[in-house]
């Protein structure tokens, strides 16, 4: 039995890949439901139920979506240009660091959208460069971007414990690790009364359009792929490779970054170390669900965070652990790679 | 012709690939100590053919019998313990391992307590005086010559019995003294009683090589000569399926110099380095630097795209300092560039024909960063009218274009810039005829508008006919020019050996 390179990739293959990879998923995920003593069948009912089944839910399933678009679109950007991005975790808090600490003292001295503004840039700013370090790392001395990448997210933590703990502490916060919180002027406003969608998720939604016409027309984003896809042939065109991957890590790690950035002036208000339930992480599996597609990040993110918020639900009405979310979305990218693995290859005997 | 008992005989072998008919009912018969060409141009069928008869595709249709015995289909295992023995076209080496190493996996017992070194070095030993296959089986094989390691491949088959040997396209990777070696050999390993089917599509080879030859075509065979009884030019008619000329350059006279190096040194990452290497290229004229591949050519191709920056001497491009351009300046001052290696560096595969065509001067089709798309594919789609790339249109995937057709394109995209200077690196490597003959008009037809053009090439019939002067690139040194009117074989073989004193005076005496 071997693999053997198809001739041309259906495009219809790739669209149905990760609707496959999902269904795959949840037949898998039964029997742990069901060691759990849980009719699988009532266990997603719930989790549907708790996802889309009231206004509040809805809302949360929206709320939870619009970090994970940013941070999905991050790993897109930079998977396109085989970049391996692994840090979005990190990248996510630091943007969400520097909100905290500029929304509370010089920043509050501004007027409004400016100060959105000057946050927007600096939390992107600080995401970029804990992408372009390694960047930089692997460009110069060929250190592998996935270790550097997915230990500094430890090493990112860490430091936001520490920040809570002393200069960011919040002495008003009965002794919680958690950071002052912003000016009540700067949190962006509710999208839906009394919930916690805020405008974030236009802003990513935007930002996803912007991503997607800069891809696919501009010649930045040509030359993106064609880097991405074959560096030798791209270097001989012509396209600088260097700055390319450059310009790649600081929009990724600036995309993740905002996200940060949007979470603290949205729902969160201040920083914890305890903020992100794994936006970083679950980012690389939207961008595999949306086959690296921008438009496809806003379906796959809307997934993820169904299972999310859909799995705590129905931990509390069944009693299924909601870590099964955590095993769904693993499956579920495990399955996609796989699937893409056979858009690209056919099993010949 | 056939013996009464052949060694081996293919029955009516068919293969598809989805709608492609690789092997359509093949027969063939091969006799104890003879050898059998097979050729046939790319995509003919032959290699196809080869692994199927070595076990590794099974046929749909047909089958394999060796004394007359028939070869269970699809295992290599089978074939291999039935005698036959293949030497891949690209070979199936551990480098970091010793030859005797490489030789013995696989051969001895996954269960045997000991490898029995002592006694496989002696066999080795004796396989290599017997066949002339000189090799020293304590040798890492990374440390060997290309046709070293080819050695170590006929070594890998007899020392496991093979009495039928296939070797795929074996003079590809070889220069000329290397190939002829081999052939003594193949001829004195046919005296001792194998049997041997060799794929080729050089007609020479199969003329000097083979006692008889079979012509696929389409995948099917379209004839079958005895190599005596027959002649270069009725084996291309067969194996084209008609008379394919190539075109003829017309004498004219050169204009002023648009390229000249002098005392040009490229030292820098690894292979061949350029060493102090003088050339002109004049308007309307064509350079041929011919040579036996890894002697620099490579890195000429590199200096002159743009992709590595001369350490010494000068480089200049009428009159302008090239020697530490980038490509995209390259472009830009309008010099026109063909890779060596159109898959690796000329095209890339999974994006559309479009973007490929205007890859290299994406600034200058695009306003305020966006690419015009609209322009790019009208300049594409008159491209493939211009240069005939078939079976595409502005969106294909550039991947699923033939090798002829993807040199089309990368040769259209540069002569549609109407370049000065036009860089020709291996234009017709691994292409078919009719694709070669294509490629050489354009080329001739750009020099006749005034391109100066360097033609690196190993094809010694592709640089005498299209060059106006020829030198030989040797270790990363260039001889002395010679015009190609006072080319002859032996001159060729004297400049490419390094020799060039003495074939410079062997041209002076030829005149």
């Amino acid at each position: 039995m071997q693999l053997e390179r198809r001739e041309d990739i259906s495009l219809t293959a790739l669209f149905i890949a990760p609707f496959a990879a999902i269904a795959l998923a949840l037949v898998l995920c039964t029997g742990l439901i069901a060691m759990a003593g849980v009719s699988p069948l009532t266990a997603y009912a719930e989790m549907l139920h708790g996802a889309f089944g009231s206004r509040l839910s809805i809302t949360e399933t929206f709320t939870r979506a619009s970090p994970l678009i940013l941070t999905g679109l991050a790993a897109a950007v930079a998977f396109r240009a085989r970049l391996w991005n692994i840090g979005g975790e990190g990248q996510f808090y630091m943007g969400a660091l520097v909100t905290a600490a500029l929304g509370h003292s010089i920043v509050t001295a501004l007027p409004l959208p400016l100060a959105w503004l000057v946050l927007a840039i600096a939390g992107m700013a600080a995401g970029a460069m804990m992408l372009l370090i390694p960047t930089i790392l692997r460009l110069r001395f060929g250190v592998d971007e996935v270790v550097t990448t997915m230990l500094l997210n430890f090493v990112v933590i860490l430091f936001i414990g520490l920040m809570v703990e002393t200069v960011l502490k919040d002495s008003m916060a009965f002794g919680w690790p958690q950071s002052v919180p912003v000016a009540s002027s700067l949190r962006l406003p509710n999208l839906v009364p009394r919930s916690r969608l805020h405008v974030g998720l236009i802003l990513a939604v935007l930002v996803v359009l912007v991503v997607w016409l800069v891809q696919a027309r501009t010649v930045f984003g040509t030359e993106t792929r064609a880097a991405g896809l074959n560096p030798r042939a791209a270097a001989f065109a012509g396209v600088p490779l260097t700055t390319t991957l450059i310009k790649v890590a600081a929009l990724s790690g600036g995309l993740a970054g905002l996200a940060g950035v949007i979470q603290v002036l949205g729902p969160m208000g201040y920083v914890t170390t305890t903020m992100s339930p794994g936006y970083g992480y679950a980012g690389i599996v939207v961008a595999m669900l949306a086959a690296l597609h921008p438009l496809g990040v806003i379906a796959a993110s809307l997934f993820v965070a169904t299972v999310f918020v859909g799995a705590d639900a129905m931990s509390r009405t069944t009693g299924v652990p909601s870590f099964i979310a955590n095993v769904i979305m693993s499956v579920a990218l495990l399955a996609m790679l796989t699937a893409l693995l056979f858009t690209t290859y056919r099993v010949r005997r | 012709m056939t013996n009464p008992s052949p060694v081996l005989e293919l029955d009516g072998i068919t293969k598809r690939f989805g709608a492609l008919v690789a092997n359509d009912n093949i027969s063939l018969s091969l006799a104890k100590g003879e050898v059998i060409a097979l050729l046939g141009e790319n995509g003919a069928g032959k290699t196809t053919l080869m692994n199927i008869l070595f076990g590794h595709y099974a046929a749909d249709a047909g089958g394999v019998r060796v004394n007359g015995k028939l070869l269970p289909s699809g295992t290599p295992r089978a074939a291999i313990a039935a005698g036959v023995g293949m030497v891949h076209q690209h070979f199936t080496l551990a480098g970091n391992l010793t030859v005797l190493e490489n030789i013995i996996i696989g051969a001895q017992s996954l269960w045997s307590a000991s490898l029995k070194i002592n006694a496989a070095t002696a066999r080795i030993r004796e396989i290599s005086a017997t066949f002339g296959l000189p090799v020293d089986p304590a040798a890492r094989v990374t440390d060997l010559s290309v046709g070293e390691q080819q050695r170590v491949e006929i070594l890998k088959a007899l020392f496991r019995d093979a009495r039928i040997l296939i070797l795929d396209e074996p003079t590809a990777v070889l220069a000329q003294a290397e190939a002829e070696q081999l052939f003594r050999i193949l001829r004195s390993m046919a005296e001792g009683g194998l049997s041997i089917i060799f794929i080729s599509h050089k007609l020479h080879e199969v003329m000097s090589a083979s006692d008889r030859v079979v012509v696929l075509r389409g995948g099917k065979v379209v004839a079958e000569r005895k190599t005596a009884d027959t002649t270069p030019a009725e084996l291309a008619e067969l194996m084209i399926g008609r008379a394919v000329s190539r075109p003829k350059r017309q004498a004219h006279a050169a204009g002023a110099p648009i390229v000249t190096a002098r005392s040009l040194s490229v030292s820098q990452g690894g292979g061949m380095h350029l060493d102090s290497v003088d050339f002109d290229v004049a308007e309307g004229e064509i350079l041929g630097i011919i040579g036996v591949s890894g002697n620099g050519q490579a890195m000429l191709g590199r200096v002159l795209s743009g992709l590595a920056r001369a350490d010494a001497g000068t480089i200049t491009f009428q009159g302008q300092d090239i020697s530490r351009i980038t490509p995209r300046q390259a472009v830009r001052l309008g010099l026109g560039r063909i890779p060596e290696d159109r898959h690796a560096e000329g095209v890339v595969g999974d994006l559309a024909l479009w973007e490929n065509a205007v890859l290299e001067r994406l600034p200058e089709i695009s306003r305020w960063g966006f690419v015009s798309r609209a322009l790019a594919r009208e300049r594409t789609a008159a491209l493939i009218s211009r240069f005939d790339i078939r079976g595409a249109t502005p969106n294909t995937r550039t991947r699923l274009l033939s090798g002829g057709n993807m040199q089309k394109l990368i040769l259209g995209r540069n002569i549609t810039a109407k370049p000065r200077f036009l860089l020709a690196n291996q234009p017709t490597r691994g292409l078919d005829e009719g694709a070669i003959a294509a490629i050489h008009s354009e080329l001739l037809q750009a020099r006749a508008e005034g391109a100066a053009i360097l033609l690196i090439t190993e094809d010694l019939d592709e640089a005498i006919g299209l060059s106006d002067r020829l030198q030989s690139i040797v270790k990363g040194r260039l001889s002395t020019p010679i015009p190609a009117e006072k080319a002859d074989a032996r001159v060729l073989g004297l400049m490419m050996a390094g020799v060039w004193t003495t074939a410079q005076q062997g041209a002076k005496h030829a005149t």
